[in-house]
């Protein structure tokens, strides 16, 4: 069994435990007793690669969450990867302890461990957050068991449509402290993502979306790529279903 | 002689002596009214439960049982009995009703109107577990009518009422479905130009605040007295007949604007208390709120009442008629209005004095004239053009339904919370409106002022008193006996329907003292500053909290504690 496929289930897997959980504290009797919640979600797409001059398969990438808690302190869950024809080219799990410490803003510790390449355990600590604007952030630090660092920023909008019909511009910014070859990046900016993501809410739980999206190593990454032969840039266009519970 | 006219005397106060006793069961139960069988938690098998009718006086004993899985309690909203049978778990020694269990309420009534009950544990209120309460006053009151019916309004929604919360909690926006889109973008820049409609998204942005976000919950299967509009519950009348109509807004969510179009309504009653007579022909009743009116209807066909939400997303529809089965035409549908920067109290029209609170608040004590400049401008709540204006009139004012014309003509959707598209020429009662029928006895200035400060954060749906949710707020404390001025600041965008268990409120509405209207629920709009007095005479332990469900259940809520003095509480 492949472990990328372990890091899906466990998502999974926290969402039912958590909503057993939640099932077990709700309706609470006491004047003022705080309550626990859940919440899960997967961004799940593919793409054919073929029309891409380097590379064939086809392309599948996942984004998973789950939480279970309180307002103020949560256990965040996440899974993320890609896979090319079954093959994961990146695969991470990442489990967090999320503070609500500001109005719109968690603090957030926890660690990541990839499931691909070198395997390895990172520590983490960063915000997650809703910042002015409407701006969906995450903001991450990761410490690797090697003594790496690496940084990176994510954020995304909801611009509507319609009532169920929604545009969704999002960025991904990766950047390393220093070289880490055996990550096949190096110092610096490292790659950027941007997508259009379009997106239809059948329901708010269910939504099958299009997501045109843009990759590129940047800097000492770009170089390195080049050098192995690989594409420093590649646009694909995504089909996925958007999951929110 | 003598002695028998005493004797005729204390026989005539002292009788007739009242004592009744009722039973409630709470079950669960499959309920059909938007067209399938949906688990609902009802009372004597039924939604609403059964209407309660005393008389002020009487001595009630009420048996309720819990043949839920879960605890269950039943609260007596707006009535003034001991601490200890006020119904919520975990006050005053109060446990609940456990799975199984019967509960015996026992109190004497001391007041009589329109009133009612509904649960106080977890969400079962949105569930079903709710009905009316009417109590007939010891002596014939001032109000007269030929037909008496109760009107209750609710909220039925298919889903899991635990769930519902569960989901606002995790998406905060997943019942918004008016949100404003890229075509509303850009017909703003065509109306108001680019620079306008830029300046205003972008100060919603800066708040991350949305201002389509008038009511949390929506998408609800609207209710009168449990009937669906195409169930249509039906009154019936002769021409010519005074019909009182006890309108009790039993939702969990939901504010709605209602009118009979073709009467004038007169409303008689606010929160079960006389009030002088108003003749309107709208009013917004806030959840849990209740309003009874007079109707006259002189013509020989149906009349319907209509009871819009303040989302504009469906409607409760019953209807009065001289004969059974007969339908009145469903009047034209209100747009829904969209907040300004105003309903947060902050905008660019140079309004700094605001940001003090004084224009906003001092203007109850000291009587009518306070009030009056913030609706002497014809103008108020319509010019969209310039929101700085409309906001002043909102926090000046205690209208929190100021009427005002529908800005439909120009385009775009009517702007501020207050704004109901009330006809031009339609009158729409105001809290400014309320005068109490019977003098207040207790007219003493306060003591102390006591603020409240109304907050909440709609992105992680919490909301809160003075900055704390319930398991961290501190109690309010009040001396038996002291009279004091709570004042409620809104900061949020919403409106917040305020409730204090066990004593009446005086609203501070501009009207003289001995005139203030006696209130358990105060709506406070969006941005708005209103003071109400109190006279702590009720002791123990009492829930305080805005009376929309979701959000005392999302912390939203206090407690009131009036405590005797030590020499007192050992007597």
């Amino acid at each position: 069994m492949r472990l990328h496929y372990l890091s899906i289930g466990l998502g999974l897997a926290g969402c039912f435990a958590g909503a057993m959980m939640a099932a077990a504290h709700g309706g609470g009797d006491e004047f003022g007793k705080p309550s626990l919640f859940w919440a899960a979600g997967a961004e799940i797409d593919a793409t054919n690669l073929d029309w891409l001059d380097d590379e064939s398969g086809t392309l599948v990438t996942w984004d998973t969450f789950a939480w279970y808690g309180g307002d103020d302190l949560k256990l965040r869950l996440e899974a993320e990867g890609e896979a090319v024809d079954g093959k994961a080219d990146e695969s991470e799990l990442r489990g967090y302890l999320s503070w609500n410490v500001a109005d719109f803003w968690d603090l957030q510790a926890g660690v990541r461990h990839d499931f691909v390449r070198d395997h390895l355990t990172w520590a983490a600590v960063g915000v997650q957050g809703l910042a002015p604007y409407f701006f969906e952030t995450d903001a991450h630090v990761f410490l690797s068991e090697n003594g790496d660092a690496a940084l990176r920023i994510e954020q995304s909008i909801d611009l509507a449509v319609t009532q169920d019909v929604f545009l969704e511009p999002h960025i991904e910014i990766n950047a390393y402290a220093q070289d880490v070859p055996e990550l096949g990046v190096g110092a610096g900016l490292a790659s950027a993502e941007l997508g259009l993501q379009l997106r239809y809410e059948i329901t708010r739980e269910v939504a099958p979306y299009v997501d045109l999206v843009y990759q590129r190593a940047l800097g000492e990454t770009s170089i390195i790529a080049r050098s192995a032969g690989e594409s420093v840039e590649e646009t694909t266009l995504r089909f996925g279903l958007r999951l929110r519970f | 002689m003598l002695r028998f006219c005493l004797a005729l005397v204390a026989a005539l106060t002292t009788a007739p002596a009242w004592a009744g006793e009722y039973n409630l069961a709470i079950d669960r139960r499959d309920v059909n009214v938007t067209g399938h069988p949906v688990s609902s938690i009802t009372v004597n098998g039924q939604i609403p439960g059964p209407t309660l009718r005393f008389h002020e006086g009487e001595d009630v004993t009420i048996h309720v049982t819990n043949r839920l899985k879960e605890d269950a309690s039943v609260h007596w909203h707006g009535m003034l009995v001991p601490a200890q049978m006020d119904g919520v778990p975990g006050l005053n020694g109060y446990p609940g009703i456990k799975p199984g269990e019967t509960y015996t309420y026992r109190f004497k009534i001391r007041q009589a109107g329109t009133y009612w009950y509904h649960s106080h544990t977890g969400t079962q209120e949105q569930a079903g577990l709710y009905g009316a309460l009417v109590i007939d006053p010891r002596e014939p009151g001032p109000v007269k009518a030929d037909r008496d019916y109760v009107v209750v309004l609710s909220d039925f929604k298919e889903e899991n009422s635990d769930e519902i919360l569960r989901k606002l909690k995790a998406m905060p926006g997943y019942y918004n479905r008016g949100r404003r889109t890229v075509g509303d973008f850009f017909d703003d820049v065509a109306r108001d130009g680019l620079g306008a409609t830029l300046r205003d998204r972008l100060d919603w942005g800066e708040m991350r605040m949305d201002p389509t976000d008038i009511a949390d919950v929506s998408n609800y299967t609207y209710l009168v007295n449990g009937r669906s509009p195409q169930q249509n519950w039906t009154a019936l009348f002769k021409p010519g007949e005074r019909v009182r109509l006890r309108f009790i807004n039993a939702s969990s969510m939901s504010y709605f604007d209602l009118r009979i179009p073709g009467l004038k309504m007169i409303v008689v009653q606010a929160d079960g208390q006389d009030v002088e007579p108003v003749p309107v022909d709208e009013f917004r009743i806030a959840v849990a709120e209740t309003y009874d009116v007079i109707v006259m209807p002189k013509e020989d066909k149906a009349y319907t009442i209509f009871a819009e939400p303040i989302s504009r997303a469906g409607y409760a529809r019953a209807t009065l008629a001289p004969r059974q089965g007969l339908e009145g035409p469903i009047p034209k549908r209100r747009p829904r209005a969209v907040l300004t920067m105003a309903d947060m109290g902050m905008n660019h029209a140079g309004m700094d004095h605001m940001d003090t609170g004084h224009d906003g608040m001092s203007h109850g004590a000291t009587g009518p004239g306070g009030m009056d400049h913030g609706m002497s401008d014809p103008k108020a709540g319509m010019d969209h053009h310039m929101p700085g204006m409309e906001g002043m009139d909102h926090r000046h004012g205690m209208d929190h339904d100021m009427p005002a014309a529908a800005s439909t003509e120009s385009g775009g959707p009517p702007r501020g919370w207050a704004n109901a598209s009330t006809p031009a020429g339609m009158k729409a009662l105001q809290y400014s409106d309320l005068r109490s029928y019977k003098p207040q006895t207790d007219t003493r200035p306060p003591d102390r002022e006591i603020v409240v400060r109304l907050g909440g954060n709609m992105e992680r749906f919490i909301w809160t008193l003075n900055g704390a949710k319930v398991e961290d707020a501190k109690p309010i404390e009040l001396k038996y006996g002291e009279r004091v001025k709570l004042t409620f600041v809104n900061e949020t965008m919403m409106a917040h329907p305020m409730h204090l268990h066990g004593m009446f409120v005086q609203l501070v509405n501009g009207q003289p003292a001995e005139r203030l209207p006696n209130k358990h629920v105060v709506n406070v709009a969006p941005g708005a500053t209103y003071s109400v007095l109190l006279t702590a005479n009720e002791p123990g332990e009492w829930a305080f909290h805005c009376h929309l469900l979701y959000h005392m259940a999302a912390g939203m809520m206090t407690k009131v504690v009036v405590a005797r003095m030590s020499s007192e509480a050992s007597r």
